[in-house]
């Protein structure tokens, strides 16, 4: 997920233009500070005790609890609403629908703005029309959930039904090409990618088809919310606080200011905790009501009411030449998508710079359905687009073969083959190599269905992945140092389990040249700096440029603190640096004063700092990109179909590592989510009624711990010397190319091709 | 009061204030006039609640403020609101608080008396089993519930000796027996290994691993 607003590419292009390269990051080079070590969790002992509290348990005196009704059409009015019997319902305290709903103004939608946070920009509950099957069309509110949950099974709701557009492959008819995919043009051509396609030497040209995706983290969403007087109080579960914030304001029509939002804890988001409908319609059934609002969604409420990641038609043609270099590379597909929402699910961004080819033809269409807005899910496009393009690359390997491996090593770009800029840091085939040799990627058979144990076959795979570095704008952080030698970094940061608590201490920590356990890092409240969305993998490097920021602010107000009876007197901010808890000239061990004393010397209590982050002008110059290597074995009953994840090993190359532990557990997370993209996700749509037929956890299936063996992953940890700390996000890329590397397992141990996720066992039979 | 005699035995039944403001009110007392046989949670005894329809995970969650056991599906599909009633693992959400008259209860926030950590939850800091926390109390209690029954020798659906008396601790016996445990975020390794780790550490599990 990115915020790429024209006006700040322009700007941001402008800037990279006239400015030089930035120095690299100092901490790149160092080796004995916290990074790179591998701490243990922050929060981890309050976790494993049940104290780290989340949003709905939240506790407020004269709360009431919030229940939900969804219509069950897709698309018309709503005829009568009748809510008499519910009202006498013992315990209700109000029933809001749209006939006595505050008005408020539609979310400004996602991408919208840099600010936005809204997932659609429907209006919520303003009238009686009905957009998607599952919206909201009553709140009753009650003093216990109980009665809220009977109360709302009482109300009587009738709907004039109008046309809907239900069915994808028809909305694919009546296709559109969208203004932009994340900033980026819809449609890229070089060459003519169909003749070169016509006249290669070896081709491929197939089609897949990628089904709806649901979060599905455990944590359902939930917020609390109330008013103080005119001030509101949010206790909510999202992944971007500021946004929420912006866009709350302008739809109750009141400033950021009298907005707190609280997020310390997010059980899970992979994207889809954002601004939906529920926290909006919390609010104002609290102003209608004049108390605390809990709206905790049941299961089924998060899949009415929170979107996943849509469904997709791709085709991909690869036309390669003699020598296994490629003369065209196509990629171009529709997905599913609403009039409100803007989320084209960029599927074609990798196909944009991973490999060299003579001629492309990329494009992205959008099929405007009558549903739920769909949104980002852990590495939209890319999960689902790598699924494509490198089961496409695996069976162009093996009408040529060629090893896989040998093919993407002859397929290598020199710059980015689509943008022509240089890379910053590439070491794809490094990792590949590095996997192939610890996977033992060499006992491969390359004969499908030649290798097999009673009734399993066993086959082995391997697929690219490949995911963008973002570093969004807008992000601020302060830095405070106390006289006792301590530091709290703040910033309204997001932790759901990625680690940004602890790396963030580290990385303060090594900025400051403290240990790491003298900093404190504070986040998840919109009363601190402004944080950036924790998405587009993002997060650690927008705050580690914001903090790096306000650090060299706050090291030249310590510097003028300090005086000219320090050591470090007539010393620049450039030509000191903090380490040994203070600050000194690199070489010249005796010039050197501790934080400490400067403080002491100076009276002063703490000295604080604040910058914003500068911006991101290194992807202008730069392709920055991750990559990685999934090589995954499996074993395919001949008997029923049933494919199980025996081995499976993911090689990564993203920049510096910053805490192993807990990056070994992103990418892991990562590759786990892309198990259940290739073996069983699917949200099971109904054509007919547009209704979500499957919103459980017990019909959504998700990996559980039979199905995942135990993941090896490896990295290159190279920095990038472009990237502050020389990082890269990780949450993502362990997705992409997980379901090909399972597919093209699948293909190895059976020599049947599945292009239709989920690979179920009935497609294999 | 329940509060109160929760906090004596080192249990934190209200909020953290450090990050968790809220509307300026303590929390209702918030225990209903109930009936008289009470359940017993974390050691105190409870009155049933006055709703029949109360299950046992909301009387926890909502009126107790017991927030460590969580809420993930509601319909018993994901194993977050595992807790031990009389040492076996049961659903919370599944249960009505009713039917738990005269049993005890132990919830995350009651593993060790003394707000010490159990080793499993030292095991699950060590294994990094866990991201986002949320289905980590569900996952420590129900591999405590899953662990005796191991000892007992209850078969599970990968046991190939259903009348065997005991069952080593394979890696297959322990993912099958906590597959009704979801966790999103894929820390599924981590989570084995601490569990693993710490099972095959105490006399019962390393007897039957031999």
């Amino acid at each position: 997920m990115s915020i790429l607003d024209t006006i700040q590419q322009t700007a941001a292009g402008v800037v990279a233009k006239l400015r030089p390269d930035a120095p690299p990051d100092r901490l790149i080079g160092r080796k004995h500070g916290s990074i790179g070590t591998s701490l243990p969790r922050i929060d981890g002992p309050r976790k494993v005790r049940g104290e780290a509290r989340f949003a709905a348990e939240v506790p407020a005196a004269g709360l009431t609890y919030a229940a939900l009704l969804h219509s069950t059409i897709a698309r018309g009015r709503i005829a009568t609403l009748d809510t008499a019997a519910a009202a006498q319902a013992p315990g209700v305290v109000l029933i809001m629908t749209h006939e006595n709903a505050p008005r408020l103004k539609p979310p400004a939608a996602f991408m919208s703005d840099p600010r936005a946070a809204g997932a659609s920009d429907l209006p919520v509950m303003q009238d009686a029309t009905i957009h998607w099957n599952g919206e909201p069309v009553a709140v009753v509110l009650a003093e216990t959930q109980e009665q809220a949950d009977h109360a709302k099974s009482l109300i009587v709701a009738t709907y004039e039904a109008e046309p809907a557009r239900l069915s994808f492959a028809q909305a694919a008819t009546r296709s559109r090409q969208p203004e932009s995919v994340l900033g980026e043009p819809a449609i890229i051509r070089i060459g003519d990618a169909e003749a070169a396609l016509a006249g290669a030497a070896f081709q491929v040209d197939l089609t897949f088809h990628t089904p709806r995706h649901s979060h599905a983290a455990i944590e359902p969403h939930a917020a609390t919310v109330w008013w103080e007087g005119d001030r509101l109080v949010i206790h909510d579960a999202t992944q971007m606080l500021h946004q929420t914030r912006w866009t709350l304001a302008g739809i109750f029509g009141i400033t950021e200011e009298k907005i707190r939002i609280h997020s310390p804890f997010v059980g899970g988001g992979f994207g889809g905790k954002g601004l939906w409908s529920h926290q909006i319609l919390a609010i104002a059934a609290s102003k209608l009501a004049g108390r605390p609002v809990r709206m905790a969604l049941s299961r089924e409420g998060v899949f009415r009411v929170a979107g996943g990641r849509t469904t997709t038609t791709q085709r991909v043609a690869l036309g390669a030449n003699a020598d296994g270099t490629l003369a065209a590379l196509i990629h171009t597909g529709t997905v599913a998508m609403t009039t409100h929402n803007n989320c084209p699910e960029q599927f074609t961004f990798p196909a944009r710079h991973l490999y060299a080819a003579g001629s492309f033809l990329l494009e992205q269409r959008v099929a405007d359905m009558d549903m739920l807005a769909n949104t980002f899910m852990r590495a939209p496009g890319e999960s689902i687009g790598t699924f494509a393009l490198e089961t496409a690359l695996d069976e162009l390997a093996e009408a040529m073969r060629l090893d896989p491996i040998e093919l993407r090593r002859r397929l290598e770009p020199e710059q980015d083959p689509t943008s022509g800029h240089a890379f910053s840091s590439r070491h794809m085939l490094a990792a590949f190599e590095a996997g192939a040799e610890r996977f033992g990627w060499s006992q491969r058979n390359p004969v499908p269905r030649g290798r097999r144990e009673g009734e399993w076959l066993i086959g082995m795979g391997v697929a690219a992945a490949t995911y963008p570095y973002y570093r969004m704008l807008g992000g601020a952080a302060r830095v405070t140092i106390t006289r006792d030698g301590y530091a709290r970094v703040a910033t309204a940061g997001h932790e759901m389990g990625m680690g940004t608590a602890t790396v963030q201490a580290q990385a303060g920590a090594d900025r400051l040249g403290l240990p790491v356990e003298h900093v404190t890092f504070e986040y998840g409240d919109t009363a601190l700096p402004a944080g950036t969305v924790a998405g587009g993998s993002s997060q650690t490097v927008s705050i580690a440029a914001a903090v790096a920021a306000a650090s060299a602010k706050l090291i030249a107000e310590l510097l003028t603190l300090a005086g000219n009876d320090s050591p470090l007197a007539g010393l620049s901010a450039g030509e000191v640096e903090a380490r040994d808890g203070g600050l000194g000239h690199p070489e010249q061990a005796d010039r050197f004063e501790s934080y400490v004393s400067i403080l002491t010397r100076a009276g002063r209590e703490e000295v604080s700092a604040e910058a914003d982050a500068p911006q991101p002008v290194e992807t202008q110059r730069y392709s920055m990109h991750s990559y990685g290597a999934q090589f995954c074995e499996v074993r395919v009953s001949a008997v029923t179909g049933e494919v199980r994840v025996s081995r499976f090993l993911g090689s990564f190359d993203t920049g510096r590592i910053l805490n192993p532990r807990m990056a070994a557990s992103q990418f892991r997370g990562g590759i786990i989510m892309g198990l259940g993209l290739a073996l069983m996700e699917e949200t099971e749509f109904d054509e007919r009624s547009g209704r979500i037929m499957n919103p459980s956890l017990a019909e959504y299936h998700v990996p559980v711990h039979l199905d995942v063996p135990d993941i090896e992953v490896i990295w290159t940890d190279i920095a990038d010397p472009h990237a502050p700390l020389g990082a890269h996000g990780i949450g993502e890329i362990g997705i992409t190319g997980v379901g090909a590397a399972v597919a093209n397992a699948i293909h190895n141990a059976t020599g049947r091709r599945v292009r239709d996720l989920p690979i179920t066992l009935d497609k294999l039979l | 009061m329940l509060v109160g005699g929760l906090a004596r035995l080192g249990l934190r039944a209200g909020p953290s204030p450090r990050d968790v403001p809220q509307n300026g009110a303590t929390p209702p007392a918030a225990v209903p006039k109930g009936v008289d046989m009470p359940i017993t949670i974390n050691g105190q005894a409870v009155p049933i609640p006055v709703d029949v329809r109360t299950s046992l995970l909301d009387l926890l969650r909502e009126q107790l403020h017991l927030s460590g056991t969580k809420k993930g599906c509601n319909q018993g599909a994901c194993g977050a609101c595992t807790v031990l009633v009389d040492g076996e693992r049961i659903l919370s959400c599944l249960a009505l608080a009713a039917q738990y008259e005269g049993r005890s209860v132990v919830s995350i926030e009651g593993l060790t008396p003394d707000g010490e950590l159990h080793p499993l939850q030292r095991a699950f800091i060590n294994h990094d089993g866990y991201q986002c926390g949320y289905c980590t109390p569900g996952q420590i209690c129900s591999a405590i519930g899953m662990a005796d029954e191991l000892r007992r020798g209850v078969p599970s659906a990968v046991t190939a000796d259903l009348a065997a008396t005991t069952m080593a601790l394979t890696g297959d016996e322990l993912r099958e027996r906590m597959s009704g445990n979801l966790c999103r975020c894929g820390a599924h390794n981590g989570i084995v290994a601490a569990i693993a780790e710490t099972f095959a550490r105490t006399p019962a599990m390393a007897e039957a691993a031999e």
